[in-house]
């Protein structure tokens, strides 16, 4: 089997140790392609490439691998995510976002499609995307409320990041080559709204969706982990380690962002002290004059600083702090499903062996039934 | 009382016993309170500060702490240093003898008496409130001393609190420092970029501890100057002082006047007391009343005489104390622009040292 690509482009090493059976073309890697490239602006994310759905799903191709590439490969789907409406209920209050899908698509009725969507039904799709797709990375969502963050829940400041993350988030899937055809994303984009309320409500109800949770933390908790191998192990080992770091350097980030307000909100003070102490001097006036329009515009200078960190650096670390975590969820769905393929291979030896003592058995009765018919027969020949 | 010592460096011109020796905060103290009522018209260099104020969080506010021990110390030296290059205080024996002479210092300024001479605070506020003509110039630098002094405390405060932040957006970098260096064990291909990287935040980090403690340098001669409009109201203060002597001084003469007058014409223009029990207790005798006019007329004498050279001293208070005033103006000017030059160099050292780097930071990650 063919598979090629990265993960994150961590270098694994490429000459698999001995891991069993797995064919060592899983993990061909193309060192010169840098993908993490965290603290530049420009770096453009995830594109998730699935192996083909004819290929035989084995444990070992289980694992996700998906290179980054610069442009989106399909171009025939433009989604946009805008217009944040709020809407006040009896019950509860919640943002709306519009949602535009311009389209050539062949199985789409339409050419132009507006609606309006909650962060709720982006919650239910992404949902439905990691049912139908368990082994592929499904783009992250942002999340749903920031704990201890720097803003409130419906501030205009929330609004606008959720809205692009949300954007981000259908333009990926819209670009990956298996998600772009899923059903559930089709009418997503198309369907009105109570349309939408009466389809979601014919999904897998929410005990079978328990049943799989269930499912997942006890396999995890039997461990999976026993038969893993090694090359998953180390990955495993990888990902935990990146998903620490790249949690404190997300919190690194927001902390010095936190720092740099404060500082600007000092030095916004600091300025016209001098331009107020220049009124009552007369030789040194220009001077101090001079003094506070520096520190003024060292002021403009940090905001623009400021601007750049949180449009560029911090939403990025965080990207990369959720696909830390999906990734790491995908490690544990394929220790998962080896936990299920080995207990399904134990108890098929069980079973083996169960049917290679019921043999034994047979055949033991067999040989004595035998065994007495010969000395039946020779007691009856001695006359 | 604190004990803080300075060895004091050479003696100004003539022949130096003693070259340095030890003196305590509390006769630097002493030392100032001589000069100030000694020469009221001069604008003396004041002490710093005896306490730690305008603290940052990492300075500390204990007034044992090294860091502010020294510096203490080194504005102690300058405040001699200020002393030594006035024209007039320089010439004073007893500054010669506070540099020069170990022990009986303390009892020789005592011995002068000048403790007797100084003001009361009372008085002067009295003055302050009651003055009818000061000298408009006076009045006004009593104004600017007091914007001066709001005006510096208030920077100083706010420079303070930035202090306070920029040490804190530099720390944190030093985070990047630690994780980056853990970071750079699991990555191949990114790790020498890491831990390069993370050693130029490192070295970011600890780069801000020199910056402030040069900024501190600067705030201390903000704090000079804060320190020296003090000694500016000192000056005014006095002049109201005078003027008010001046002005009751007058008016007492006036009233004698008037009431020599009275007696000698025998009518009674204005109200007194003594007019009243006169007439209540009977009239005087034509000898007593002569009596009376005589001790007038010498008191109006007297009076005159006074009136003529309080006059005198004040005109010439006026005067010499103008001049010491436009020397300090002259020398706050060139004190506060250099004190500024030094300050946008430190800025700009600071930013290039910043500059380089973050330079060298984006290099180890295009590298990577």
């Amino acid at each position: 089997m063919e598979v090629e690509g990265r993960v994150l482009g961590t270098p694994l090493p490429a000459p698999c140790p001995g891991g069993g059976a797995e064919p060592p073309e899983v993990l061909a890697l193309d060192d010169d392609e840098d993908d993490l490239e965290v603290f530049s602006k420009d770096a453009s994310l995830a594109e998730v490439n699935s192996f083909s759905p004819s290929m035989p799903i084995s444990p070992s191709s289980m694992i996700n691998q998906y290179k980054f590439e610069d442009e989106p490969e399909l171009g025939d789907l433009f989604i946009t995510v805008d217009d944040p409406e709020s809407h006040i209920t009896a019950i509860e209050t919640f943002i709306t976002y519009r949602v535009v899908t311009k389209t050539s698509r062949g199985e789409f009725d339409s050419s132009e499609y507006e609606v309006r969507r909650r962060y709720q039904d982006f919650l239910w799709l992404k949902s439905k995307l990691e049912e139908a797709h368990p082994t592929l990375i499904i783009p992250p969502l942002p999340e749903k409320f920031i704990m201890k963050g720097m803003v409130e829940r419906f501030s205009d400041e929330f609004i606008e990041t959720r809205r692009k993350a949300l954007h981000k988030f259908l333009n990926r899937i819209a670009d990956h080559p298996t998600l772009t055809f899923n059903e559930d994303f089709k009418i997503f984009l198309t369907a009105q709204a109570w349309e939408l309320s009466s389809h979601k409500k014919q999904g897998p109800g929410l005990l079978s969706r328990m049943g799989q949770t269930v499912r997942a933390v006890t396999s995890s908790v039997r461990g999976g982990v026993k038969n893993r191998p090694e090359m998953f192990t180390e990955m495993n080992h990888y990902m935990e380690t990146f998903s620490q770091k790249i949690n404190v350097l997300d919190k690194i980030a927001h902390r010095i962002y936190k720092e740099e307000r404060e500082y600007f909100n000092e030095m916004k003070e600091y300025g016209p002290i001098y331009t107020l102490w220049s009124a009552s001097e007369e030789d040194i006036a220009d001077s101090l004059k001079g003094v506070a329009s520096c520190i003024d515009k060292c002021c403009k200078a940090t905001e623009k600083w400021m601007a750049g960190l949180s449009e560029n650096l911090l939403p990025i670390l965080h990207e990369y702090v959720l696909y830390s975590e999906i990734l790491m969820g995908v490690l544990k769905r394929r220790d998962q499903i080896q936990g299920e393929l080995d207990s399904k291979v134990d108890a098929l030896a069980n079973k083996k062996t169960e049917k290679d003592m019921c043999l034994a058995t047979w055949e033991s009765f067999l040989a004595s039934q035998t065994v007495d018919l010969h000395v039946e027969e020779d007691s009856e020949d001695r006359p | 009382l604190l004990s803080s010592r300075a060895v004091e460096p050479q003696s100004e011109g003539q022949c130096a016993p003693v070259d340095s020796l030890w003196r305590r905060y509390s006769e630097f103290e002493l030392l100032r309170n001589y000069l100030s009522v000694t020469y009221p018209h001069i604008v003396v260099p004041p002490l710093p500060e005896k306490r730690a104020d305008f603290v940052w969080h990492k300075l500390s506010a204990d007034n044992m702490d090294p860091d502010f021990v020294e510096r203490r110390r080194i504005g102690l030296e300058n405040f001699l240093l200020r002393v030594a290059s006035h024209p007039v205080l320089c010439q004073d024996k007893i500054f010669y003898s506070f540099l020069t002479q170990e022990g009986g210092w303390k009892e020789m300024v005592n011995e002068t008496g000048f403790q007797i001479k100084a003001d009361s605070r009372l008085k002067a506020l009295n003055a302050t409130f009651r003055v009818k003509n000061p000298d408009k110039r006076f009045t006004e630098l009593k104004h600017y001393s007091d914007e001066l002094q709001s005006v510096i405390s208030h920077l100083l405060r706010v420079r303070a609190r930035v202090a306070d932040r920029l040490y804190g957006v530099y720390k944190v970098h030093g985070n990047y420092g630690r994780v980056f260096s853990e970071w750079s064990a699991i990555e191949k291909e990114m790790g020498d970029g890491l831990q390069s990287a993370g050693h130029h935040m490192d070295v970011y980090a600890a780069s801000i501890d020199d910056i402030l403690e040069e900024e501190e340098h600067y705030a201390d001669q903000l704090k000079e100057y804060l320190f020296y409009a003090e000694a500016l109201r000192a000056v005014c203060r006095k002049h109201e002082l005078m003027q008010y002597d001046l002005e009751m001084a007058a008016q007492d003469l006036t009233s004698k006047k008037q009431q020599c007058e009275e007696l000698a014409t025998g009518t009674v223009r204005t109200f007194s007391l003594k007019g009243m029990t006169s007439k209540l207790f009977g009239q005087e005798t034509p000898e007593q009343r002569e009596a009376k006019v005589k001790v007038l007329e010498e008191q109006i004498q007297e009076g005159e005489e006074q009136l003529k050279s309080k006059n005198l001293e004040g005109r010439d208070f006026v005067k010499s104390a103008w001049a010491d005033i436009e020397r300090f103006k002259e020398q706050k000017n060139h004190d506060l622009k250099e004190a500024l030059i030094s300050y946008a160099v430190m800025q700009i050292s600071m930013c290039k040292k910043g500059i380089q780097v973050w330079t060298n930071a984006k290099e180890c990650f295009s590298k990577m």
